[in-house]
């Protein structure tokens, strides 16, 4: 902790945002840009939450926007600058390869409809009315059906392709066949209309520039500083205790995780029964297992693709996509031309995982996890690139346990929670007058796009709740 | 406000949000949506500039009602006529 954190700091602000994730940074950002006086306060020592990155030696290892949907440069240019937006770069080789079938795609409609139609010979007048079916889905349609049902209806017995239109969703944002079919075509179609995105420069450029642009905006930013209290006075948010000291404000926005907002942050004594009653059922997404690999200096990858969805299940499975055991990864490859100006190869593994697996571990068990972890993901990897062993300089693992100590997510939940979350994150207010919640929370305000929506969403309810002068 | 401004009001809006769409030929009985890119982030921009400009506010329900600009001008007319 920085000793003269709370230099300059002001007695009073009108918002106290909590976390420094992308949908808190954007919350922030655009409250600021309305003219309101904000403080961001971070207990990590970066902003960007799990947006976030590390250096070994010359290595810089991203953690995540390994793909998002073309609307974040839309998002970047609305609710940030052009300049951030002008970052976002198409990553044109997507891969897939699994017992089911092995592809590059440049993962849009276009070449989505091809593959469809010549490779698993569906009619081209299911692939059109799924599309439109997709693209045309409101948030505010009936939620009832689920995804497996929607992809049933027009793909039948089809679980190849079900796979196909299901996993790289599940990637990233931890959906299941089960959740329901209108939050699935909306992210779908989002992501399908132009292909998957990335950011040149790397995670590092990216929120240091947003970093700037909240300076900028006049934002008060605080790292190194744990929220330990969301202070209600007369069921009304009235400040925050942090690091030890009470600072005030009109409103407050979380961008924690929800439950530990409610639970932890605020305290159950100060919400009604029956909102904690739906509460309880809000149910915390997966979390996530990592292995980092940096490439010796001077040592070459030839181009694999940018982007691999990788598997050796037969079939696609949510229960074994969070399995300690599983085959199911991604493999997002980080060419030198990523980062311009760099000569350093560096590939990110990602999968999905279960806190609880992980969670008990002894030390010993931990570390030989760890370490198993880490020699099956070079195994897969061998597959493209052969001789990785020969070529790699470094090697660390990232657990549940990881991301639970750096995000303070329970569990390590690094999609949120499931949707359901949304409807308790909105409802806040209601139960304290100017306590609002920003993030992860369900399918369509999740993924990184999702979260940066839900922060510019939120910072509207939050404008609504103080130009009506802080009365509910 | 009359119809007319009402009109031209919301095309504004909506050019603001998406200013690499051509809306000169948007047809007023066909739903936005299905003629220009307008995601549905952008349609919330739309009810939240109503807000912020005007004080209008449209509940959740009530967004179908702004699907094509002919229904948005039927249902915004009594809420901006005073304006």
């Amino acid at each position: 902790m920085s000793q003269d954190w709370a230099k300059e700091i002001k007695l009073e602000y009108d918002v106290i945002v909590i976390g420094g994730g992308l949908a808190g940074l954007t919350c922030a950002n655009m409250l600021a840009k309305g003219g309101y006086s904000v403080l961001l306060l971070e207990q990590h020592s970066k902003l960007g939450g799990l947006a976030t990155w590390f250096k070994r030696k010359e290595h810089i290892f991203d953690v995540a926007l390994h793909g998002f949907p073309v609307g974040m440069i839309k998002t970047c240019r609305k609710y940030w600058s052009p300049e951030i937006a002008s970052m976002i770069v198409q990553l044109k080789g997507i891969r897939f390869d699994n017992p089911q079938f092995s592809f590059t795609t440049t993962y849009d409609r276009e070449d989505f409809t091809r593959i469809l139609e010549q490779r698993f010979k569906i009619p081209q007048e299911n692939i059109e009315a799924f599309f439109d079916t997709a693209r045309s889905m409101n948030f505010y349609d009936d939620p009832s059906m689920t995804t497996r049902q929607f992809l049933e209806e027009f793909f039948p017995g089809h679980d190849d392709v079900h796979r196909l239109l299901m996993e790289p969703i599940a990637y990233a944002n931890g959906s299941t066949p089960d959740d329901p079919a209108i939050t699935y075509g909306i992210v779908f179609s989002n992501f399908m209309s132009k292909g998957v995105y990335t950011v040149r420069g790397g995670t590092d450029q990216f929120i240091g520039k947003m970093q700037e642009e909240l300076l900028r905006n006049g934002v008060d930013i605080r790292t190194k500083c744990l929220v330990e209290k969301i202070v209600v006075k007369d069921r009304k948010a009235v400040g925050v205790i942090a690091n030890g000291n009470m600072i005030k404000s009109k409103a407050v926005v979380s961008n924690g995780n929800l439950l530990s907002t409610i639970h932890k942050l605020v305290g159950d004594e100060y919400f009604s029964q029956s909102f904690l009653k739906e509460a309880k059922k809000v149910r915390l997404n997966n979390s996530t297992c990592q292995v980092y690999i940096s490439i010796k200096k001077g040592e070459k990858i030839d181009y694999i693709g940018d982007l691999l969805f990788t598997s050796e299940a037969e079939k696609f499975d949510p229960q074994e996509l969070c399995s300690k055991n599983t085959t199911s990864r991604s493999f997002s490859i980080y060419y030198p031309q990523t980062r311009p100006g760099s000569d350093m190869y560096s590939i990110v593994a990602s999968a999905h995982a279960n806190y609880h697996d992980w969670a008990n571990l002894s030390e010993e068990e931990y570390r030989a996890s760890k370490e198993e972890l880490i020699q099956r993901t070079l195994d897969a990897l061998e597959k493209y690139v052969p001789k990785i062993r020969d070529k790699v300089d470094h090697l660390e693992a990232a657990t549940p346990r990881t991301f639970q100590r750096y995000t303070l997510h329970l569990n390590g939940a690094s999609f949120g929670t499931k949707f359901e979350g949304l409807k308790i994150s909105m409802g806040l207010s209601k139960e304290v007058a100017g306590l609002f919640h920003t993030g992860s929370v369900g399918i369509i305000m999740s993924g990184w796009l999702g979260a940066a929506n839900y922060g510019v969403i939120v910072a509207n309810d939050v404008d609504k709740f103080l130009s009506a002068g802080g009365v509910r | 406000m009359t119809k007319e401004q009402i009109r031209d009001t919301i095309l504004e809006i909506i050019a603001q949000i998406i200013p690499d769409e051509d809306l000169s030929n948007l047809k007023g009985d066909i739903p936005i949506r299905e003629q220009v890119e307008l995601d549905s982030m952008d349609f919330l921009d739309i009810i939240m500039e109503l807000r912020k400009r005007y004080g209008i506010e449209v509940p959740e329900d009530d967004y179908v009602h702004l699907a094509t600009l002919d229904s948005s001008v039927v249902y915004l007319e009594p809420r901006m006529r005073k304006l």
